[in-house]
This record gives structure tokens, C-alpha cells and sequence, in this order.
């Protein structure tokens, strides 16, 4: 995917312009040359790609958003970015979502990136605005621009000021900056800053409190009909050798049903039932009967993936280097001991709780999706593929995600609805029942991972080993963002194996990143919130504790002994600066609020956890200390308490980000205890509440959550905070009643047996 | 025909007998606020209230509800300015914000039947109503506050 300086060189071939257009003032990115002028350019609608805000004759500005609003509030972080910069009124501030026109450029929201890759231009193209403002202002006052400051939406010297919308409504406006200009123009100093980082509520809340925020799933269009689909036996190789509908037939406003044929392959074997209602949908696809030839993965079991996996960590040779520092399995050889633990984890649904739906149009010449999507630049070649058009033939309109998690970054549950409504030649609306969904479901591959530690005469730690299998979402989702092994031998997903090149200083360390293909080839796996880390670090930080244990050191000052911050942990500027020192320093803080080696009660225990982000080029730093409670009696694990620190350098909006944190930490602390499934014939097992049970208002801890005071350059939080969680109540359980719990969810079953061994 | 009161008002559908009352308020009475998540009652994105306690209206077949009073998110007050709606503004609540609609109706009848609930009672109020987000910390300090102002304020804190 994107890497920060690809999303910069986007941009910065391209010139920013500011200028005057039908009473309002438009400033954003164009393709001209600075000769011309930026209003000509601006009133032909001439931009590319990339409209950032417009000012209104009132001064109110709206700020065109690119991401997909999904509860992270991102809108929001952009908006707070641009206005302070500009100089603007917070209550002058207005966010729109666009469509998927090329003109907005890549779209992708995902991989905490938003904040991250938007805030050096986004803060940028602000301060051109101010700059220009402050300009014209200062001739409306007839006073030297040096002489005038920028706030609140106005421009003022002395006692005198003009607002912004005044000199909006004076016109006249036209300034080009170039790409190098606007690389120079100088942003606020941090302490400057009157919005970022400061308190303040988030713009998409009210319309959530009252009904009217409209999802994909809202959407109506007039002569629309309703489309179920009925899913296929397997993910792949499916067909349809005969459908019987006699049954629906007898339900009221049943109208037929459609075999798919996609063009993209990425449905095989779909039929969908269509309706004049949902209900009438819901039920005809009940009714139908479809015969199935079933493809070749019809009796696969997650017990066959898990063994498969197994297989894959223990064969030494299995997999691509993802890590090669040292050489441990020299280390290994001439250790004194070696400690080996494997790691398992079960599948995830996401879950998001608004199920995948699409609302599909052919009009005015074009294909008009309706949805929320968060990766519309990865499906609109698949849509144009599946409907045999070109990608200019279709708009992708944006609405609020009823949940994204991941599961949104792949649009196929588009195409039900669009292959339908090109067969029936009508605008289609297909809304999965929850079972559908689950069935559907990119899910979170289940995972093992092995470890190996050794250890030289004196018992010290001189290297470790890992080795993670799993399915990959980006093999069969964007193949071409598959990274490259360190030994040149293989492609890794990094999503599958990052937080396996943790900041810990280790002077052997090797890491095999190996593909499961009995998963791959049997469900789709998906890229769910934290991704790789998400269960990666369980593994990196539960052995973290098992090495403590064998070496007889403190939990803590074995991580803190690691975090030396140095050669490669050392940071950079300006995404990591201060490398491991800065996890180091969140260590030892929350080590001290949590009481770290303070005695407990019966049964109770604390354990740690350290987690550095999506990846090492943008890692946010946490650490966490769980206190958990064990009932011998039932195996149950109660967490009473989550005391996190977290670096995440400059807090664009503060309470946007201690939500992500509390929100994000119980997922953690849900996929830790409560959630995990399975393949079972081929399919998805658990595929409603009835089985499937995420973390409910009456488990949740008391939180302690202290952000660092950092001006450092801002990096990601909407899945970092998932990370740390799980491996922090597995080293709290093992704290608490000694038994080591290597397998997630941890289950009340397993503890009790665990206690009873 | 199936008549009912919605948010005051007499309305009727003619939707099948068996249609669950979540479609018929969406679709074919067209209030949008009304979320389907789970279909089986279990998450309560759906809740509505019927005569003032709260409805899993994805599973109440329209033809049971005849001639009773329904309220949604959208007739708990006219301006969205009810003393929950108010408090998770103030708390600053929904994430995503699916399941909020129903989180507040859940919230409502709490209130109105126990105006000084203690966070026990809220948590065992609540916690029939899934958040996927996780806002719950949240939603126990919204209901907390609301509970406050009502207190303060002698809202009665009943719905339509």
C-alpha cells in the first residue's frame, strides 16, 4: 500500500491555487503552471485531483474529505488540521464526503494512515490559505500584512479586523503557490497551535444521536428492487447446475431470481433472489432451492488449517525471511538451552454491526454505487471488470460505515447488487441478512506461530527464532503490495507477520513469514482492525514473558533491558524519532501508575505488554498493564483493570483519540476472551449472536489511559491500541494462577483445564 | 392493512402480516434510524419502543403490533434534544454510530422507570445492546449524565 512519501509525490508535482470563483473562495491542488491564474483555472473547474476546502461568502469552510468516516471521526482530524492552519473558526468548519471521482485521487482509509499521511499537506495547504487571507485582508484594511495576525476567521491589526467572509465577498482573489513553495511554506509552531490538540467534539456525532446519519444501508433510489443473495457451498469453484423457486413463487412481491455471471471471478456460483421489499428478499431466498457442485474445498475444517499451520512453523525451511539480523540459528546451535512455545489463534469475524450492503444504478450514463467503502481505488476495477465497463464509468458515492474494521476495504459485496441490476436492468439494493455477512466474511485467518529462544552457559538470552503462518489478505485481495523477503526468496504480507520487527534489541533474530495455502485457498482472508499485530504481538509479547520467566527476570526490566534504542531501533525524523527509547519511556510510565509488583489478592495478577503500531515506519507507541481475575472454580478470566501509555506523537484531536484507545483496547480485550470461530465444511461456523459472542457493556474494565506530551510528527491510532491487549491478560493470567494460556480467544475451558493439569 | 401509531401519528401498511416492524418503519414508513444489525433480537440495533418498553423490531411481526403506540429515535423528542440524545453529544458516545439509536431507545425506558439508576442498574440495562465500536465506557457515563440532568431539570423523561 501507499507509503507516506508516495502519497507526498502525489502531490507535490502538482501547484496550489487559491482563488476567487462565484462569491466563494476555492483553494486546492491544480496541474497548472504558476503563469496562469488560479481563478481561470479554479471557475473552469480545472483541479486535480484534489478540491482541499471552499469558503462561503459568510466565511464558512468546508473541508472536502477523502477518507471514509467509518467512527474514527476522521473527518473530523482532517478538519482540525486545515483550520488551524487557516486560521479559521472552529464553528466556521464543515466536512463533506466525496464519491470515488479520480479527481480526489487514490482512495484507501485503513491501516491507521489517515492522520499520518494527510498531516504535513494538509497543514501545508492551510497555511497557504492564512497566508493569502492574511494578504488580502491587510489591503482591505489598508495596513501592512506584517502588521496583521490571523484568528478566529478574521484578519486583524491593531483594533481593526475584516472577517474572512468579508474578504471573501470582496473577490479578487488569485495566488498560485508552486509544489516547491508550498513544500516551504511554514507551518504553526506547535505551541501556536489553537485547535490541534486541544479539547473539542467531533463534527459527524449529533446526526448519530438522533437518527438522520445516513449509512449505505439507508439509502433508497425510486424503482429500486430488493436483492438477496443466496451464497455458494465454497468461496471458490462453485456453480449453479439448477435452481427451483416453486417454493418462492407463493410470496407476495417475489419477482425471480438472477445466476450471477462475473466476469471478475470473484463471485462463483451466486444466485440472488430479488423482491419489491427486503422481508419479500429475505424470505424468497429462503424458499429457493440451488444445486450446488460444491468446489474443492467443501470439507475443509479449521483443524485441518490448524494442523497445516502447525506443520508449516515446524518445518524449518517453510516461508519467506521477513527478519535476519544475526544469525540465530547459529545461536541456537551452540546455545547452552532453547525454549520453544507455539502460539494459536482462532479466526475473527468483523462483525461490523451494519452488515455489508450495496445500492446500485445505471443513470445518466453511468453506474452509480451506493455504500460505504474504505478502499474504492482497490474494487473499481474489479466492478469495471465484473460489469464489462471502463472504471470512468462509475461513481462510487459515499455514505457513513456502519462499522469498517477492515471489512470494508473490500468492495465484493458490491457486486451482488451491480450484476444484478445489469442483468434486470433496474436499480437493485442488496442487503446481506447478518448470516450472510458472516458467510461472506473476510475473516481474520487463525494463525500459529512458533518461537525459539536461546540461552548461552549463563542462562542469558542470546537470540530468538519465529515463525508465523496464516492466510494472507493482501496475497488474493492486492497482490501487488506482497513485500519482499530479506532473503530474496519470497513475497511476505506484511499485514500477516508486521509487529514480528519489533524495536526489542536482539543480537539474533530471524523471522519466517509462511503463507497457510489450505486457508488461503479455502476462505478469503481478511485485513481486520490491527491487522497483522493484532495477533502477531500476542505471540512477540507472551514468549516475552516466557523468556522473563526462564531467565528469572522481571517482566519489565526484561523489555526495558531490550529497549535499548540502538543501531536499528534508534528512530528517525520524522516518523520515529527516538526509536525504542520512546516505547521504553511509556514502559516505565505505566509501569509506575499501574503499581507494577505491587501485591495483589488471590487469584489476581498483572501482566505487561508493549505494542509499536501497524508498522515500524509509523509505530505508535503503547504499553500495557492488565490486571485480571481468575475463578478457579470456572476458568473464567475477569479484566478489572487496562492501564495504557501511549506515544502517538502530536494528538490531533485528544478525545478522538482517547475513544480510539478505550475502543480499540476492548477489541483487544473482546478477540482476548470472547471471540474466535472457525471453518467448518468449508465455511464460516459461527454466523450470528447466537454463537458468535463479542465483549458486551457488562465485561468491561476500569480504564487508566495517559497519552504522552509529544510534538513529534503524529502517526495512527485507530488499531494500535488493539495490539498490546491480548498478551497483556495472558502474561496477567499466567501472573495470577501460573498457567500459561498460548491460545486466543482464552476460554473458561481451557483455564479450568489449564488449573487442573 | 395493518394500522399502528408512529411517533404520535396514525399510519398503515400494507406490508405482509409476517413482515418483521423494522422494515415496515424502514422501508415502508421510511424513518432510516431504526438499524438492522443481528435479525434475531440479540444485538438491539433495532429497539424501538412499544407503548414506552423497549422492541426488538427486527423480530416483532408488524401484525402483532396493530393499533399500538411505536416510538423511534426520530419521535423521542422533536428537536433531538432529549436528555440522552443531549448527554451523548456531551460524552461525545458513538463511534460509528450504528447501534446508537438503539442504544438510546434502551437507555430511555431506564430512565423513565428508574430516574436515579445506579451503574450497576445501567450496566445491566445495557448490556443486551451491542457496540461494535466498544463505546461502552462512554455509554455508561452518558446514561449517568442524563440520568443527572433529569434529575436537576424534573424532566420527566418519559417518550411519546
Amino acid at each position: 500500500m501507499k507509503t507516506q512519501a508516495e502519497t507526498s509525490s502525489t502531490f507535490t508535482r502538482r501547484s496550489f491555487m487559491v482563488g476567487s470563483v462565484a462569491g466563494t473562495l476555492v483553494l486546492g491542488f491544480g496541474g497548472l503552471s504558476p503563469a496562469h491564474s488560479a481563478r481561470a483555472e479554479l471557475s473552469a473547474r480545472r483541479f486535480a485531483p484534489n478540491v482541499w476546502f471552499e469558503m462561503d461568502a459568510q466565511g464558512v469552510t468546508t473541508i472536502n474529505v477523502a477518507e471514509a468516516e467509518m467512527g474514527q471521526h476522521i473527518g473530523t482530524a482532517m478538519a482540525r488540521i486545515v483550520a488551524d492552519e487557516l486560521g479559521v473558526a472552529w464553528s466556521d468548519v464543515r466536512i463533506s464526503h466525496v464519491d470515488s471521482d479520480p479527481r480526489w485521487g487514490y482512495r484507501v482509509t485503513g491501516g491507521s494512515w489517515s492522520v499520518w499521511s494527510s498531516f504535513t499537506l494538509m497543514s501545508q495547504a492551510g497555511a497557504a490559505g492564512r497566508l493569502v487571507l492574511l494578504e488580502a485582508g491587510a489591503t482591505l484594511l489598508q495596513v501592512a500584512s506584517s502588521d496583521c495576525r490571523v484568528h478566529d476567521s478574521r484578519v486583524i491589526c491593531g483594533n481593526e479586523s475584516v472577517t474572512f467572509g468579508e474578504i471573501v465577498q470582496n473577490g479578487a482573489i488569485d495566488r498560485v503557490f508552486t509544489a516547491e513553495e508550498l513544500a516551504g511554506m511554514p507551518v504553526k509552531a506547535a505551541s501556536a497551535r489553537s485547535i490541534i490538540g486541544k479539547p473539542g467534539s467531533a463534527l459527524d456525532i449529533p446526526d448519530k444521536t438522533d437518527g438522520s446519519a445516513q449509512y449505505g444501508i439507508d439509502v433508497e433510489i425510486e424503482a429500486m428492487v430488493y436483492a438477496r443473495p443466496l451464497i455458494p457451498p465454497t468461496r471458490y469453484g462453485s456453480s449453479v447446475q439448477g435452481v427451483d423457486d416453486s417454493a418462492a413463487k407463493l410470496i407476495r412481491g417475489y419477482q425471480g431470481y438472477q445466476v450471477l455471471n462475473d466476469p471478475s471471478g470473484t463471485l462463483q456460483g451466486w444466485v440472488t433472489a430479488i423482491a419489491d421489499s427486503q422481508w419479500g428478499a429475505i424470505k424468497a431466498a429462503d424458499a429457493i432451492k440451488v444445486n450446488w457442485s460444491a468446489g474443492p474445498t467443501a470439507d475443509v475444517t479449521e483443524a485441518q488449517i490448524r494442523v497445516e499451520g502447525e506443520r508449516l512453523v515446524n518445518d524449518g525451511t517453510a516461508g519467506t525471511l521477513f527478519v535476519n539480523h544475526g544469525d540465530a540459528r547459529a545461536a541456537q546451535m551452540s546455545a547452552n538451552s532453547t525454549l520453544d512455545a507455539t502460539y494459536r489463534t482462532d479466526p475473527v469475524l468483523h462483525f461490523q454491526l451494519e452488515p455489508v450492503n450495496a445500492t446500485v444504478e445505471f443513470s445518466a450514463g453511468r453506474w452509480n454505487i451506493h455504500c460505504g467503502n474504505q478502499w474504492q481505488s482497490l474494487i473499481l476495477p474489479v466492478i469495471a471488470q465484473a460489469l464489462e465497463v471502463e472504471e470512468s464509468d462509475i461513481l462510487i458515492h459515499q455514505y457513513y460505515l456502519g462499522g469498517g474494521f477492515g471489512r470494508r476495504l473490500f468492495g465484493d459485496y458490491i457486486l451482488p447488487a451491480a450484476l444484478t441490476a445489469k442483468a434486470w436492468g433496474k436499480p437493485v439494493k442488496a442487503v446481506f441478512t447478518r448470516e450472510d455477512d458472516s458467510r461472506f466474511d473476510c475473516i481474520r485467518s487463525g494463525s500459529v506461530a512458533k518461537f525459539t529462544a536461546s540461552f548461552d552457559d549463563a542462562n542469558r538470552l542470546t537470540g530468538i527464532e519465529h515463525a508465523a503462518a496464516a492466510g494472507w489478505p493482501t496475497l488474493t485481495m492486492a497482490p501487488g503490495f506482497l513485500g519482499d523477503g530479506v532473503d530474496g526468496k519470497g513475497k511476505f504480507d506484511a499485514f500477516s507477520i508486521a509487529s514480528a520487527d519489533h524495536w526489542y534489541s536482539l543480537a539474533n533474530h530471524r523471522v519466517r513469514a509462511i503463507n497457510n495455502e489450505l486457508a488461503q485457498k479455502t476462505f478469503l482472508p481478511g485485513w481486520l482492525r490491527s491487522v497483522g499485530p493484532g495477533w502477531v504481538n500476542f505471540g512477540v509479547e507472551s514468549f516475552m514473558d516466557e523468556v522473563a520467566l526462564a531467565t528469572q527476570q522481571d517482566p519489565v526490566d526484561l523489555r526495558l533491558s531490550l529497549l535499548d534504542g540502538a543501531g536499528k531501533n534508534a528512530g528517525s525524523a520524522p516518523n520515529n524519532v527516538g526509536g525504542a527509547l520512546r516505547l521504553a519511556k511509556v514502559l516505565r510510565s505505566v509501569s509506575k501508575r499501574s503499581g507494577w509488583g505491587s501485591d495483589l489478592g488471590p487469584d489476581e495478577g498483572m501482566g505487561v505488554a508493549t505494542g509499536s503500531g501497524q508498522q515500524r515506519d509509523m509505530p505508535t507507541w503503547i504499553a500495557t498493564v492488565a490486571k485480571v481475575k481468575v475463578d478457579r472454580a470456572s476458568g473464567k478470566v475477569s479484566v478489572t483493570d487496562l492501564y495504557m501509555d501511549i506515544d502517538c506523537g502530536t494528538v490531533v484531536h485528544p478525545d478522538g483519540a482517547l475513544a480510539q484507545a478505550e475502543g480499540g483496547a476492548l477489541w483487544g480485550l473482546s478477540m482476548a476472551l470472547f471471540e474466535g470461530t472457525g471453518i467448518d465444511a468449508g465455511q464460516v461456523r459461527d454466523l450470528n449472536l447466537d454463537t458468535y459472542s463479542p465483549l458486551r457493556l457488562d465485561a468491561i474494565p476500569t480504564f487508566h489511559i495517559n497519552f504522552a506530551d509529544s510534538d513529534e510528527y503524529p502517526v495512527g491510532m485507530g488499531e494500535p491500541p488493539v495490539t498490546t491487549i491480548a498478551p497483556a491478560i495472558a502474561n496477567a493470567v499466567y501472573a495470577a494462577v501460573g498457567v500459561r494460556m498460548r491460545d486466543l480467544p482464552i476460554r473458561p475451558d481451557a483455564v479450568k483445564a489449564a488449573l487442573q493439569s | 392493512m395493518i394500522s399502528f401509531i408512529l411517533n404520535g401519528q396514525p399510519v398503515t401498511t400494507n406490508a405482509e402480516p409476517d413482515t418483521p416492524l423494522l422494515w415496515v418503519i424502514r422501508d415502508d414508513l421510511g424513518l432510516k434510524g431504526t438499524k438492522f444489525g443481528c435479525g434475531i433480537g440479540s444485538c438491539g440495533a433495532c429497539t424501538v419502543h412499544i407503548g414506552g418498553v423497549p422492541l426488538r423490531s427486527c423480530s416483532a411481526p408488524v401484525s402483532q403490533i396493530a393499533g399500538a403506540k411505536i416510538t423511534t429515535i426520530e419521535g423521542l423528542h422533536a428537536e433531538g434534544q432529549h436528555p440522552l440524545q443531549v448527554a451523548w453529544v456531551e460524552a461525545q458516545v458513538p463511534q460509528c454510530g450504528y447501534c446508537q439509536s438503539g442504544q438510546i431507545m434502551q437507555a430511555a425506558e431506564l430512565l423513565r422507570r428508574n430516574p436515579e439508576p445506579s451503574d450497576e442498574e445501567i450496566v445491566d440495562h445495557m448490556k443486551g445492546n451491542l457496540c461494535r465500536c466498544m463505546s461502552y465506557t462512554r455509554i455508561v457515563k452518558a446514561v449517568r449524565q442524563a440520568a443527572d440532568a433529569i434529575q436537576s431539570a424534573s424532566f420527566d423523561g418519559g417518550s411519546v
